[in-house]
């Protein structure tokens, strides 16, 4: 049974909100989502490039009152 | 490109380029590339048992760095060390000069190693100076 997780790292800046979505990557199971909360803009544009770039999917980036919530989902 | 090795020098002792340095640190090795760190001159100090995450600053960043919450250069080098496997050498001829020993070094450092060695190691990688 897959799960959205959230990961919260609103408030941090980068690289610490993709630090947490990694942590909570290594705790998580093949198919569950992580939705990563953010303030800072520069992780919104960075976590996305670094999920494709190390092989997980990129699910979405929405916005709201300022906190990103980019949403990714583990592969292997 | 996922996969090149990275060799991060460190030289200066300032919180902005310790802080950028541990940025491209963590970020690179936990994208899957392997990454050494060579802490050298004014950057070992802090490397030091008991050194908190404390360093002069250059200009208006490293106030803000310290006034915002932005993630401690030592936490993100260790994140290196625990999520992307980053292998982080204090150098041995700055360890004669300071005149500390392994012992008194952090306990995630690996050996003391020399500028031959270091050489040697990032000839097939990219070399980034801090």
């Amino acid at each position: 049974m897959t799960e959205r997780k959230i990961v919260d790292g609103k408030g941090s800046f980068c690289p610490g909100p993709l630090m947490e979505l990694i942590v909570a990557l290594k705790h998580s199971q093949i198919g569950d989502e992580l939705e990563v909360l953010s303030t800072d803009k520069g992780s919104a544009n960075d976590i996305p490039e670094w999920v494709r770039r190390v092989g997980h999917d990129y699910v979405s980036t929405t916005e709201n009152d300022g906190v990103w919530h980019i949403v990714v989902r583990k592969t292997k | 490109m996922v996969g090149q090795k990275i060799c991060v020098v460190v030289i200066s002792g300032t919180l902005e380029r310790l802080q950028a340095a541990a940025m491209v640190a963590s970020v690179a090795a936990v994208s899957g590339q392997e990454v050494l760190v060579f802490l050298s001159m004014n950057a070992l100090p802090h490397f030091v048992k008991g050194a908190t995450a404390e360093a002069p600053h250059e200009g208006p960043m490293g106030d803000l760095i310290i006034a915002k919450k932005v993630p401690e250069f030592k936490m993100l080098f260790e994140q290196a060390i625990e999520l992307g496997g980053a292998r982080l050498y204090p150098c041995s001829m700055a360890m004669d000069v300071l005149e500390v020993g392994s012992e008194q070094l952090e306990d995630y450092l690996e050996e003391a190693t020399g500028l031959t060695r270091l050489l040697t190691e990032v000839q097939d990688g990219q070399v980034w100076t801090f």
